[in-house]
């Protein structure tokens, strides 16, 4: 019956949204940012632990649609283990995946995430997927207050 | 079902013959916006190729000929919510303006520090937002009457929160976001009795039911043309005369004036002195046909099908597990309001229009409503009076499908 919604949501992205990997409260947080979409509500709180400039772990708090904690349950996996500018690097990718700026992304490069490629055909729901990697984003910056993708 | 003539109705809404995603259309944001009808969309074609001049201005033919239709279009909606006087209908961009108008003209000159304002917990953006500003501006307070978990207004602590600091009573009188009709009548005769004015937000209900200004005896009601079968970017504000002629002009400008010199102007007589510049000519002009073309239907007529409508939907969304139906007023209008266990509406939105069903997934400009459900967003269904069971039927195998991909 959802055929023509095959590319937006995959089996992966069901899988994520039912089970949310490392979807906990991290009390020993070096770095806690709020995330927030005023569109549709979407809230989450994405917290770091540090070892140096890498990232040894990733865990987040809140609720919102499909995709949206897909992405964010994707990216705590993905992210762990990686340096600052490595996490840098994927969410400039990332953001350009799911923006559809350029075409010719190299899909392997974003691995687990490629899987979110088909919200570029979706532009309502586009903000869905990088709410994550904005929050991500402040949090490398260090900036503590709460973000809005508006 | 009583007869109603829907099949002839959709033929005069050439939208609905759209294919989405190759599916028919299933148009149920009606809340949002309605669809026109050719009646409206010829009107303003017309106007732009035979009619169109400014007006109130030139005396060549065109410009009497616009200003004759605008001034007709003025007394359609006289008639239409049975206002006294064409004096008393302000053309604006659309009800949030007109609320603006009223708060910015009435509210700045009649307000002081702790005077208060009263709303309701099921207002739109557009009914608290000027009020906060106003409140801002004035040092006036902006007080709230609580409503129960069906969405209905608890009138004994709106009665309670109505004391001798409130100087004005703003409330919806269909709410956007649940349906809920409010006991308007009832509203305005307890405010009455105790000196205060009312202004109703007419936005919602008006395309859903019969108006009767004076019949309600509201001092404001306001309303949008695109929710009424009409163009968007006109709106009316209706207002009591004794009260437009006592507050101020609220923009300054072409139109609103009688005479204008350096050291001072005189303004214009009523409607005029509220309608800074040149109007949405067609648009108006429009909204006249659309009235046309409701009271050719019948507001009554119309009120009731919607009514068999949403009874359908709404037997229909109780036997779906996981669905909670979010407003469930005994006093109720052709909207459908919900949410699905562990399914965001952001999700059922995007679905159910591969399916070619248009809702609407979000806060619908009521954040405080769905605070008080607890819920970050809703997905409503709104009807009009086009749409048919057999898209409520669509709307519903939809749901239960996505549940089940879902899972």
């Amino acid at each position: 019956m959802f055929d023509d919604l095959r590319d937006l949501y995959q089996e992966v992205i069901f899988d994520h949204n039912r089970n949310p990997r490392n979807f906990r409260v991290m009390d020993n947080a070096d770095r806690k940012v709020e995330g927030f979409n005023p569109l549709c509500g979407d809230r989450l709180t994405l917290y770091l632990k540090m070892s140096g400039d890498v990232i040894e772990d990733a865990s987040f708090q809140g609720s919102g649609c499909a995709i949206s904690t897909a992405s964010v349950s994707l990216m705590t996996e993905i992210i762990k283990g990686k340096t600052e500018a490595e996490a840098e690097a994927l969410f400039k990718t990332f953001h350009e995946m799911t923006t559809g700026k350029d075409e010719a992304i190299q899909l392997e490069a974003v691995g687990k995430l490629a899987v979110l490629a088909g919200v570029r055909e979706y532009p309502a729901r586009v903000k869905c997927a990088t709410l994550a990697w904005h929050t991500l984003d402040a949090a490398l910056k260090n900036e503590q207050k709460s973000i809005s993708t508006e | 079902m009583t007869h109603f003539p829907v099949e002839k109705i959709r033929l005069d809404f050439p939208i609905l013959e759209e294919k989405i995603r190759n599916k028919p259309l299933v148009y149920l944001d009606n809340a949002a916006s309605c669809q026109k009808p050719n009646a409206v969309i010829d009107t303003i074609s017309h106007v732009y190729r035979h009619d169109y001049a400014n007006v109130h201005r030139g005396v060549h033919t065109l410009s009497v000929r616009s200003t004759d239709k605008f001034e007709n279009a003025r007394e359609k909606i006289r008639a239409f919510i049975n206002a006294d006087s064409t004096k008393e209908i302000i053309f604006t961009k659309g009800a949030t303006e007109s609320i603006n108008l009223v708060a910015q003209t009435y509210g700045k000159a009649n307000l002081k520090p702790g005077d208060e304002i009263l709303i309701t917990a099921m207002e739109h953006h557009s009914n608290i937002v000027p009020w906060q500003m106003l409140c801002e501006q004035t040092g006036a307070l902006l007080k709230v009457a609580p409503i129960n978990q069906q969405g209905e207004l608890i009138f004994t602590e709106f009665e309670k929160l109505l004391g001798d600091k409130t100087r004005l009573v703003a409330v919806v009188h269909m709410s956007n976001a649940l349906g809920t009709i409010n006991p308007v009548k009832k509203i305005i005769d307890l405010a009455h009795s105790r000196s205060i004015p009312v202004l109703l937000d007419g936005a919602q209900a008006i395309p859903h039911m019969a108006v009767d200004v004076q019949a309600l005896d509201c001092d404001f009601y306001v309303f949008s043309g695109h929710k009424l079968y009409g163009p968007s970017g006109v709106g009316v504000l209706y207002g009591k005369q004794a009260l437009l002629e006592a507050m101020p002009p609220y923009q300054g400008g072409g139109d609103m004036i009688r005479k204008v010199t350096f050291e001072e102007t005189e303004y214009n007589s009523l409607p005029y002195k509220f309608e800074a510049g040149t109007p949405s000519i067609a648009d108006v002009i429009g909204l006249g046909a659309a009235i046309d073309y409701l009271n050719d239907v019948g507001m009554d007529t119309i009120a009731a099908y919607e009514a068999e409508l949403l009874d359908y939907a709404t037997e229909k969304a109780r036997q779906i597990k996981g669905l909670r139906i979010i407003g469930e007023a005994a006093e109720k209008g052709a909207i459908l309001s919900f949410v699905l266990d562990r399914i965001h509406p952001h999700d059922i939105g995007t679905m159910l229009d591969s399916l070619g069903v248009a809702i609407r997934a979000g806060h619908h400009c009521a954040m405080p409503v769905m605070d008080f459900y607890e819920v970050p967003a809703t997905a409503r269904a709104s009807f009009a009076m086009y749409n048919t069971q057999q898209e409520i039927d669509v709307l519903m195998n939809g749901i239960e499908s996505l549940i089940e991909v879902f899972g």
